[in-house]
């Protein structure tokens, strides 16, 4: 390592001794950011986990303050740390505290999320730590309070922790603009990005840098690249002759998988849902003869209960957590030597970042075992392996700043101070996502937040901002302002339950957790579901309380849980692709994924690349079409939808269709082979047939209720529900989407809409590139029935609900075993 | 027997809903009104005319074009139906002050309603004095071929009643999930209709506002987008 290259007085003596007490070293790239802050440098510092990145991003804070004369007067915030998670920023002021109270430093590090007590909350506002540790809807919050220019006035350093999680996203605009905020109010500000490693470091630095005119863009941020530490170790359950065709839960595996964690340390089991994170806890347990201290963590726990979790790992009481993305990123738990991924990882990024969490030693390998759950997760466990192994990363493109995210800032800066516009327009256009905005858009926006930008001028008495007679906009009132701030953030989840325990009398007792509501919808009165790790009976559902009581040893009836939240990553498909298509490579397979490929390749075709294969079938009474893009359920769904509507123009008749990850099935009485195939697949499907589907969609009426909400046109917890005499109306905005896409179907919040629904909810952008690719080279293979590859697609009809019962599994066990029966015939 | 076919009801080319009403035979209508033929009566409720504007008083900008579309949605009403009387059941102004608001053109669309037909306004608990000055009579409550027609529906047995007031929703349950619709609720004795305003929320037939109102088991006639379907209480689910 080159520790040497730099010079050691970079380190006042109580830090150089306090490394020396743990036999320690400081590493090279600690002391780098020591020297560009003494330089006076923006930072990003790209490294591995488990290479003291925290420590490195926070000791030129440590000094500089470590070296301050005392002062008699309340000081100002000196360092202000933004961490994705609210569970990172208690965890990093727990690992901050351990230096400054082994140094004996005179320094206040203390952090602030929405768990936070409302006391102490009011207190960091008066009377700020040296150092806060927050989140983005924290600092949004902060941003739009009076006084904000005085509170941060004095700031000298942010650092932006898991960078790299945040960027691409409508949180990610949030945050960019509250930098661009607070770095008006602090102009010397020195910028720090602390980054996983990234496929390409320039889109993160755009992302944070100040692009002022004067401000040097992204050659104003120095690269620093931390050690890139020992390669992991990545292995893959192989459970021969067992691996099923389809399903998400790899209830196969868990005796192998819990075989695994009694030989382990501490191990950390990665599933891609909340409800798979259920199952394989009930699992683990029934299969836990030895009693091992296994634990639950998702995002729908009760917070208490997340941080008793955390807090017993953190003191090595735990053999194994079961999590789902909430413990993807740093929370530093140095005993973690292995981490399993039960189903298939879905990118390649995200799987290096869960096997980070193993081993947070740079020297010694990280460990992870990969358990697919089907046959072509196989492949995929296999694609994301080789891509570790040569460290090829899926990244996220640069993104656009979303316009309802800018509405909420711009109302939030109204309430923390009066604004002149073409000042706020120049301050909005120094951060990276918003850097090409327009001026007729941000003028767009300011309308909208003031009147609603509706054509019909009739709300010009009712402006919530309004122009002052000095030129400057100000909020109109403080009540005004006040809602704003209950309503900040740009995280829009569905609508959440509470679930409580039901006392003797039916009343709502202790909160054990939240629930969505689309989960509930599926549910009666009596039935019985696992959340929590345990089993429940639904006792009823009142106002925003779901309550039950404990049903212990009942067999559960659980909610769908329809598979993997995440989509395949464009560049894992591609890889998965590749492996699949390449015949030669067919040798690191596990047997029983080649054996599929071959019974593949004999009875219908494995096509090339580039190729799109498509099988026609007839099955039962109803003819089939099934094809393999491999670009991930969104994309699929929408091919599925723009498919059978021109099916249906074409005369075909199609009655329905399913979708996974891989493939897409379309079904319909009369035979399908006798299609025009080029045609059907035109890329033209993107233009008038999208538009027409896109304005009836539900993915529509969705994406315009979190724009509505992100924008404060409604607040979220009102008017969604109104109370009427005590009861609940739902005025939904349902009501609001058609009525406004009627009257001015260019407004402000359907373009918003549109944008979204068209890249998060729908994948268009996927969708194209994929018709671009295969057009001309479809691969049409006619069969008498269906294929090896096709069993996994039609095992998917009619699964949609529950798989809890024993009955509907013996059911389905059953038509699987006819199916694959039938293929290899 | 499934008790949807208990009652005396049937589809109809235009996509109502054919139903018996005591003595009286009325059409629910997909836009969500009741048509009273023999008397070529016209009846909406629960218009709530200026929600928009209320909620932007208070610094909700939600879109100022609901009462254009509900009185749009009236006028087309009429324009099929070529009613002798139009009755408004009620809540027809979301709040007091909703009448003062009207844009001019609202009001004009308003006032082409009344010519050359009787438009009366049943007083609801959001616009209890009626209008100011709109033309049209005034009335608490109204008898039309042996039905009382009232705004908010009245406990007990109450034969005959037709009223509004709760806005009536219904969670229809399918194999595939669920859809949530405006709704009529009726037993064949009374009725209840959805609420016509644009911006107006539904209130599921499953609260307990409505529990007690019917004498047997209710069926709701879901307003669908091509017509209204009637759905038995077995097939509704709540929120």
């Amino acid at each position: 390592m080159a520790d040497s290259a730099v010079p050691a007085d970079l380190l006042p003596p109580r830090f150089a001794d306090w490394f020396a007490q743990r036999g320690w070293s400081p590493r090279a790239h600690q002391l780098a950011m020591v020297e560009q802050a003494n330089a006076g440098r923006h930072a990003l510092l790209i490294a591995p986990t488990g290479g003291g990145k925290t420590l490195a991003g926070f000791l030129p804070s440590l000094i500089t303050l470590s070296e301050r004369p005392p002062s008699n007067t309340p000081r100002n915030l000196h360092t202000l740390y933004i961490s994705p998670l609210k569970a990172l920023a208690v965890d990093v002021e727990r690992n901050l505290g351990a230096p400054i109270a082994q140094m004996g430093l005179p320094i206040v590090a203390e952090s602030r999320t929405g768990d936070t007590g409302i006391s102490r909350r009011q207190r960091q506002r008066v009377k700020p730590p040296d150092i806060l540790l927050t989140t983005p809807e924290q600092l949004a919050l902060l941003c739009a309070w009076e006084g904000a220019r005085l509170y941060f006035e004095s700031l000298e350093c942010v650092i932006l922790d898991e960078i790299h999680t945040l960027h691409s996203s409508k949180r990610g605009d949030l945050l960019a603009l509250d930098l661009a905020r607070v770095g008006t109010f602090a102009p010397n500000l020195r910028r720090v990005g602390l980054s996983a490693t990234v496929d390409d470091p320039e889109v993160i630095k755009a992302w944070m840098a100040n692009h002022r005119p004067d401000g040097g863009g992204n050659a104003s941020i120095d690269l620093v690249r931390g050690p890139a530490g020992a390669p992991p170790i990545v292995d893959m359950l192989l459970s021969e002759g067992r691996v099923p065709w389809s399903g998400h839960t790899a209830q196969h595996a868990m005796q192998e998988v819990y075989d695994v964690i009694t030989k382990a340390k501490t191990a950390l089991v990665f599933v891609n849902t909340r409800f798979q994170a259920e199952f394989a806890f009930q699992e683990l347990w029934r299969l836990n003869e030895e009693a091992l201290p296994i634990a639950l963590h998702h995002g729908s726990l009760a917070a208490e209960q997340r941080r008793k979790v955390e807090a017993a790992m953190a003191r090595g009481e735990l053999r194994a957590v079961v999590c789902t993305s909430t413990l993807d990123l740093g929370i530093d738990w140095g005993d973690v030597d292995l981490v399993i991924q039960l189903a298939s990882p879905k990118g390649a990024s995200r799987m290096v970042q869960r096997i980070g969490r193993a081993n947070h030693r740079l020297d010694e390998p990280s460990r992870a075992l990969f358990v697919p759950a089907n046959r072509f997760e196989m492949l995929e466990c296999q694609a994301a392996r080789e891509a570790i192994a040569e460290n090829k990363l899926d990244g996220d493109p640069p993104r656009v700043g979303a316009l309802d995210v800018l509405a909420q800032h711009v109302m939030g800066c109204a309430c923390s101070e009066p604004f002149d516009l073409l000042t706020l327009y120049d301050e909005v256009r120094t951060a990276g996502p918003y850097r090409d905005l327009v001026w007729e858009d941000f003028e767009q926006v300011v309308d909208f937040v003031s009147t609603g930008g509706y054509v019909l001028k009739s709300y010009d008495r009712f402006r919530r901002i309004v122009k002052g007679q000095d030129g400057l906009w100000r909020v109109r009132n403080p009540e005004t302002a006040q809602r704003h701030r209950l309503n900040v953030g740009a995280i829009v989840s569905p609508a959440v339950l509470a679930v409580r325990i039901a006392s003797r009398r039916g009343q709502a007792g202790r909160k054990i957790g939240e629930i969505e509501e689309g989960m509930v919808e599926m549910l009666e009165p009596g039935e019985t579901f696992v959340f929590a790790g345990q089993v429940w009976r639904l006792v009823g559902v009142t106002n925003m309380d779901v309550l039950v009581q404990a049903a212990p040893g009942a067999d559960p009836k659980m909610p769908s849980w329809g598979g993997s939240k995440f989509a395949l990553s464009t560049y894992l498909a591609k890889r998965v692709r590749q492996l699949m298509y390449d015949q030669s490579h067919w040798q690191v397979l596990p047997s029983d994924v080649r054996e599929w490929l071959e019974a593949q390749r004999d009875r219908s075709l494995i096509p090339e690349e580039e190729e799109l294969l498509l099988e026609t079938f007839a099955r039962g009474h109803r003819q089939f079409l099934v094809c393999y893009p491999f670009e991930g359920r969104l994309a699929h769904t929408t091919l599925a939808m723009l498919l059978t509507r021109r099916l249906e123009r074409m005369g075909a008749g199609p009655l329905g269709f399913v979708c996974n990850d891989y493939a897409l099935a379309v079904w319909a009485i009369s035979p399908l082979d006798g299609i025009n195939f080029g045609e059907l697949f035109a890329e033209d499907m993107l233009g008038d047939d999208l538009e027409a589907w896109l304005a009836e969609s539900f993915m529509m009426k969705r994406a315009f209720k979190g724009a509505a909400i992100i924008s404060g046109l409604i607040e979220r917890r009102f008017p969604g529900q109104q109370q009427k005499s005590g009861r609940q109306v739902t005025f939904s905005t349902d009501l609001i989407y058609d009525v406004l896409r009627r009257h001015q179907p260019d407004h402000l919040l359907l373009r918003c809409a549109r944008e979204d629904a068209a890249s998060g909810l729908i994948d268009v952008a996927r969708l194209g590139q994929m018709l671009a690719r295969i057009k001309g080279k479809i691969r049409h293979s006619p069969l008498e029935h269906l294929s090896p590859f096709s069993v996994p697609i039609l095992l998917e009809i009619g699964k949609e609900r529950s798989p809890g019962h024993a009955g509907e599994t013996m059911i389905l066990k059953e038509a699987e075993a006819d199916l694959i029966a039938e293929a290899l015939q | 027997m499934s008790v949807a076919y208990a009652y005396d009801h049937a589809p109809s080319p235009c996509g109502s809903l054919r139903l018996r009403l005591g003595a009286a035979e009325a059409m629910l209508r997909r836009s969500g009104a009741l048509w009273l033929a023999a008397e070529r009566a016209l009846i909406v409720t629960d218009l709530h005319l200026e929600k928009g504007s209320s909620y932007a008083a208070r610094g909700q900008m939600l879109p100022p074009y609901d009462t254009r579309e509900t009185l749009k949605r009236l006028a087309a009403e009429v324009e099929a139906l070529s009613p002798a009387v139009v009755i408004l059941l009620g809540d027809t102004f979301h709040d007091r002050s909703s009448e003062e608001r009207l844009p001019a053109d609202d009001a004009e669309r308003l006032r082409d309603l009344a010519r050359g037909r009787t438009l009366v306004w049943v007083v609801g608990n959001h616009d209890a004095d009626g209008p100011r000055a709109l033309p049209g009579q005034t009335a608490d409550e109204l008898s039309l071929l042996g039905l009382t027609l009232r705004h908010e529906p009245q406990a007990g047995f109450q034969p005959g009643e037709v009223a509004g007031h709760l806005h009536p929703a219904a969670r229809v349950r399918a194999t595939r999930g669920s859809v949530r619709r405006r709704c009529f609720i009726t037993d064949g004795e009374r009725i209840i209709l959805p609420a016509f305003g644009a911006f107006a929320g539904g209130l599921n037939v499953m609260d307990k506002a409505f529990a007690g109102l019917f004498a047997r088991v209710p069926i709701v006639g879901a307003v669908g987008s091509s017509r209204v379907h009637a759905v038995g209480w077995k097939s509704l689910a709540g929120d």
